[in-house]
């Protein structure tokens, strides 16, 4: 089941000469997570806003097209009924603690409020977002206490605890240390073992090789590439429109010039790909392995 | 110009203790990265540096000065910060007036003045957007213009908090020239960031962090093969580290040049 469909979506800022988002077209289903790259400027965030209904109802401007969210029109709705359905973890996790809340609990406990859940059931989300995102000792600080990773922590379960269909991100791990970004990754995925549709911004392109089902590399507001992470994270256009490649990647294609890399093999995005087609140890093993 | 920590330690007001014991010393021109896990004491041991935070005790002695004897604007001649957030840090209305403010400030010439922000547009590649609000631009580039303000104050010591978040890959080239720019002009270069695989291809040590201690502070080579160190801290090595160590290359490689080296002579 389709959980998001865009058609033919162009969309302009109302200050902005020219468009932010040109002729998208993309469906996304049910427990699929798809991944948005591109280069600062390429219309990621744009098409986040837009995912999640920001895009037209927070940001004006002129939008063409059509955007389905769970089934519902987006320009035919309005923002307290399309966050039932999505919800959107903001880039700078600044702009969305709510600035009314004294403790990281009630931040957390703050949308639910709103929709009429009953106390116990309000209470086991919010256990499950904090233990989820590893902050449930923070529940009695202030959000505005708190490193820049654990408020992004804190902006993922306020989100989390709404239990949206669609659960869109803005490169939510932009302030994590590894293991933070790993845990991030690892609760995305499991969300979408439970159903939860994601898409995803995000520029560590490591870790979208490892967790996306599907990328789309976007620039200048077009989609350039679309595919699997293999196909799409490879692609020597990326780097010609400012994207950002893995190293296993570069030293991939390097290596291939200098007749240390097969031409038949398929360049890596992984560390595990870039292991076996470099012929490393343990691809020797695995491959005795499977004999 | 010299910094050097002696026994620092610093406690939160609410009785957080962040720092513990740091002795550093990072002698002028040398390029260093600060790395460990989220909370580890990085961010609050660099605002020790240009005076935003006062040693709890020990001291932090920047060239000749102590820190706690002297005010923001002597030690703001002394060592440009770049705040992670840059909207911490940026309040003017063009990008133009926010880059003159902190050479005006330190009381330059006019001529001094106008070549500095001349150069610092040109290195982080604003030129063009010169005369837009800093709040106009994308946050990645009010990011470049937040650095571009420090680089113009051409001070001996500059430190870049986490300058790659959020960046694509042009702009991050523009950090690596902006870091090797500086270098280049003897200046010392120090940063935080939790993006291991810029940090071995633009510094030459490593600075590792954890609860408020130094763990680790050895040159990049040398501190990359600390695996397990490095994973206390939630710090993982950089792809190509990773992958040599796959492969059975003969030592720690980091950068692409050095691992390509390597592969050769393991296939040789």
């Amino acid at each position: 089941m389709a959980i998001l469909t865009i058609n033919n979506l162009t969309y302009q800022y109302p200050s902005s000469p020219q468009p932010a988002l040109k002729d998208i077209s993309l469906t996304l289903e049910s427990g699929e997570f798809l991944a948005v790259i591109g280069a600062n400027g390429a219309g990621k965030s744009s098409l986040c806003y837009t995912a999640a209904g920001f895009i037209p109802h927070f940001f004006r401007g002129e939008l063409n097209g059509q955007v389905l969210i769970d089934g519902v029109d987006s320009s035919q709705s309005n923002l307290n009924e399309l966050v039932l359905h999505a919800g959107l973890v903001f880039q700078n996790p600044f702009n969305q603690i709510s600035g009314s809340k004294f403790t990281v609990y009630e931040e957390i406990a703050f949308g639910l409020e709103n929709l009429g859940i009953a106390r116990e059931e309000m209470k086991a989300r919010i256990d499950e977002a904090l233990a989820l995102t590893n902050i449930a000792d923070l529940g009695k600080r202030s959000p505005y206490a708190l490193s820049g990773g654990q408020q992004q922590r804190v902006a993922l379960a306020s989100i989390l605890v709404m239990q949206p269909k669609l659960l869109v991100l803005d490169e939510p791990t932009s302030q994590l240390d590894p293991i933070g970004t790993q845990e991030v990754f690892q609760v995305i995925r499991a969300m979408t073992k439970r159903g939860m549709t994601i898409l995803m911004a995000e520029h560590k392109i490591e870790q979208v090789a490892e967790f996306a089902d599907r990328v789309i590399a976007l620039d200048a507001g077009e989609i350039l590439l679309e595919g699997t992470p293999g196909e799409v994270l490879t692609s020597p256009l990326l780097p010609e429109r400012g994207v950002g490649i893995s190293r296993y990647t570069q030293v991939a294609r390097r290596a291939q010039a200098m007749g240390l890399w097969s031409k038949q093999t398929h360049l890596p995005a992984t560390l595990a790909q870039a292991v076996r087609g470099f012929g490393g140890a343990d691809a020797a093993q695995e491959v005795n392995d499977a004999a | 110009m010299r910094l050097e920590t002696e026994n620092l330690g610093f406690t939160y007001e609410g009785g957080v203790e962040a720092l513990r014991g740091i002795d550093l010393v990072i002698k002028a021109g040398e390029r260093a990265a600060i790395v460990g896990q989220n909370g580890a004491g990085k961010t609050t041991l660099v605002k020790h540096f240009n005076g935003l935070l006062r040693p709890t005790s020990g001291t932090v002695r920047v060239g000749d000065v102590l820190t706690s004897e002297s005010p923001v604007s002597k030690l703001a001649a002394r060592v440009g910060y770049v705040f992670q957030n840059p909207d911490e840090q940026l309040f003017c209305k063009t990008v133009e007036e926010e880059i003159i403010f902190g050479p005006k400030n330190l009381g330059f010439t006019p001529e001094k003045v106008e070549a500095l922000v001349a150069d610092a547009l040109e290195l982080s590649d604003l030129g063009t957007r010169k005369d837009e609000n800093p709040y106009d631009l994308s946050p990645s580039w009010r990011k470049m213009v937040a650095m571009a303000s420090i680089i113009a104050m051409d001070t001996p010591i500059i430190v870049l908090d986490e300058p790659t978040t959020g960046q694509d890959a042009l702009n991050i080239a523009r950090i690596a020239n902006i870091v090797s720019t500086l270098h280049a002009r003897g200046k010392t270069v120090i940063t935080i960031t939790h993006d291991i695989d810029f940090c071995v291809e633009n510094f030459e040590r490593l600075i590792a962090m954890a609860q408020g201690r130094i763990i680790l502070d050895a040159p990049m080579a040398e501190g990359l093969a600390e695996r397990d160190l490095l994973a206390s801290t939630y710090v993982e090595q950089p792809q190509l580290t990773r992958l040599g160590a796959r492969l059975g290359l003969a030592r720690t490689v980091g950068k692409p040049d050095d691992f390509l080296a390597a592969l050769q002579e393991l296939r040789q």
